[in-house]
């Protein structure tokens, strides 16, 4: 009607800083990186030759690039299940009303909240040899168990990705932690009195009741931890910088020092490039289990 | 209370102690340090509990310290932190409002758009990021640290907000529209006071995405004055007392404690936000 025009132009201003925004600071940058992979681009050099898919290419021969990458991977399968497995005990635990839970919950949730570089500092001095406090647990073991490892382990050098891993668990923990309690508290608790009334066990219902009912928020917690530790980058850089001999030497840390150090941005460009289609094709993933899930739910409905 | 009860509970306690104690005994491990003589060996952990050898030294020297001004880095993490969760709540509501209550044709197609940058990462971006400030010449400054920064999460913050806005009834809308409330007047006077807790927790998710970020503000900045606290702190690990611990694990309780305490005191924002997010997915 007539009102129609005005209302239109009413949203596109209401939307108009936020689209310029994202705009400028995100489609135009991902657009340009598209356009730095394609050239040889040093950034202290004047002329950036075209070179087409040639940065792509090495890529492949660069056995550098390919150790980031199976670094990269196996981080990731190392702390996305264990790092989830761990928030999953941890929620299950909290998922009740009695005395003190909140203070467990708050305790749970503070690594979350912190600054990485401090997390980091605190990771390097408690992995230490002798001084440190893995060793002090270890020395408290060989105590109480008459056992007699070693307790001048540097965890860093000896265990550079085990390290690393346990600091992402430790620090990611909170969120995770809060969106399992949030999907156990959405199952009704009639499910669970019903199967006690039948005789099922308390891991009979945990596996026929609670894992199937948490599914979705366990498949998104998946999907976002996966996400999360494919970009690890502040903990690398502070507690190993790639090392002991590139073995923590993962991609975006690898990035870099391609871009910063080396100055080979075209390069670096390309390396993020790769990077951005896996974790592209991770979410275009989730978009479409959850799309299902959600058709599936409105035809039941 | 029955025996298999009774059995059970004490067994969620002792686990939920184990788990807590595991949590938050690397940072006593780092107060205990923090308070030790600087340069000290540390040779058993007794000698951490030994209350004759605390002091408030350590702290005393690095809120002194030349090389790591930390009050201006403090100074420096507040104001791009604030400055992003104002512009941040700004443009996110404006936009929200738009996707949740205006029409407007290619409304649902932006929609998904904006919610497809979700996907981008940071790394792919910050190169291009870089060369922009640099050719604008805001490297090493405040508009330069600021501008940049909500891409963390501009589009997770129209849909946090739209999703909540959509929940308001339309008829508050309608009655101030009668009133001849404008489009703007009924965002600021119905929409958003009726959604305080969705901006908080908006608030609290860039607090800590902002205020804990080291990346950018890393290749950002130059100067020291212009350092955040999360650089600041890299730089002084790497530049001073590589291992004198007592010295490194105050500077980190420096950097730890505000944050903390904002947490601690905003906390159920952060939780509510983390679920939302979650269940919504």
């Amino acid at each position: 009607m007539t009102q129609g025009r005005p209302k239109s132009i009413a949203g596109y201003l209401f939307v108009g800083p936020a689209m310029l925004y994202l705009g400028v600071f995100t489609v135009l940058p991902m657009v340009v990186a598209a356009y730095l992979s394609f050239h040889h681009w040093h950034l202290l050099k004047p002329d950036h030759p075209f070179v087409g898919l040639d940065n792509y290419r090495r890529l492949l021969d660069d056995p550098y690039f390919v150790n980031a990458i199976q670094n990269t991977i196996a981080f990731t399968a190392l702390s996305v299940p264990v790092g989830m497995a761990v928030a999953l005990a941890a929620a299950v635990l909290l998922n009740r009303s009695i005395p003190g839970i909140r203070l467990f919950r708050t305790v749970f949730y503070i690594p979350s909240v912190c600054s990485q570089v401090a997390l980091s500092m605190i990771w390097i001095w408690v992995t230490l040899p002798n001084a440190g406090f893995f060793n002090w647990l270890i020395g408290g073991l060989n105590a109480c168990l008459g056992t007699s490892f070693s307790t001048d382990v540097n965890f860093l050098t000896r265990f550079p990705m085990i390290s690393v891993v346990l600091l992402f668990i430790w620090n990611g923990l909170g969120p995770r932690m809060v969106i399992f309690l949030a999907g156990l508290q959405n199952i009704p608790e009639s499910l669970y009195e019903a199967a006690r009334v039948d005789g099922a066990t308390g891991w009979q219902r945990f596996r026929h009741i609670t894992m199937p009912l948490l599914a979705p928020t366990t498949f998104f917690i998946l999907v976002t931890t996966t996400i999360a530790a494919l970009q690890i980058f502040t903990p690398i850089y502070v507690m190993t910088q790639g090392g002991p001999n590139r073995a923590t030497d993962v991609v975006v840390f690898h990035i870099y020092k391609e871009a910063w150090h080396k100055f080979h941005i075209g390069q670096a460009s390309a390396m993020s490039y790769v990077l951005f289609s896996i974790i592209m094709v991770i979410s275009l993933l989730q978009f479409w289990v959850m799309k299902r899930r959600s058709d599936s739910i409105a035809e039941a409905v | 209370m029955s025996a298999a009860r009774f059995i059970k509970l004490v067994l969620v306690y002792s686990l939920l102690l184990v788990g807590g104690v595991l949590t938050a005994l690397p940072f006593i491990w780092m107060a205990l340090t923090s308070l030790q003589p600087a340069r000290t060996a540390i040779s058993s952990p007794l000698q951490l509990l030994n209350l004759s050898r605390w002091s408030f030294d350590n702290y005393d020297f690095i809120l002194r310290f030349p090389e790591l001004p930390i009050v201006r880095m403090a100074l420096n993490s507040v104001i791009v932190t604030f400055a992003v969760i104002l512009f941040q709540l700004t443009i996110c509501s404006l936009a929200a409002y738009a996707f949740a209550r205006l029409r407007f044709p290619g409304r649902d197609l932006l929609f998904i758009l904006v919610t497809l940058t979700m996907m981008v990462p940071t790394v792919v971006m910050i190169v291009p990021l870089f060369i922009t400030v640099e050719r604008m010449g805001l490297l090493d400054t405040y508009a330069g640290l600021i501008l940049p920064y909500p891409y963390l999460n501009t589009a997770f913050g129209i849909f946090l907000l739209r999703q909540h806005f959509m929940s308001i009834p339309r008829s508050l809308d309608e009655a101030a529209e009668l009133d001849g409330c404008s489009k703007l007047g009924i965002l600021w006077h119905v929409i958003l006071p009726s959604s305080k807790p969705a901006l908080a927790t908006l608030a609290a998710f860039g607090f800590i995405w902002t205020w804990t970020d080291f990346y950018w503000p890393l290749l950002a900045t130059s100067t020291r004055e212009m350092r955040t606290l999360e650089v600041g702190l890299s730089m002084f690990k790497e530049s001073y007392g590589a291992t004198n611990w007592p010295i490194q694990m105050a500077a980190a309780v420096i950097v730890l404690v505000p944050a903390m305490a904002f947490f601690l005191a905003l906390q159920r924002y952060f939780v509510r936000g983390v679920v939302q997010s979650g269940l919504k997915g």
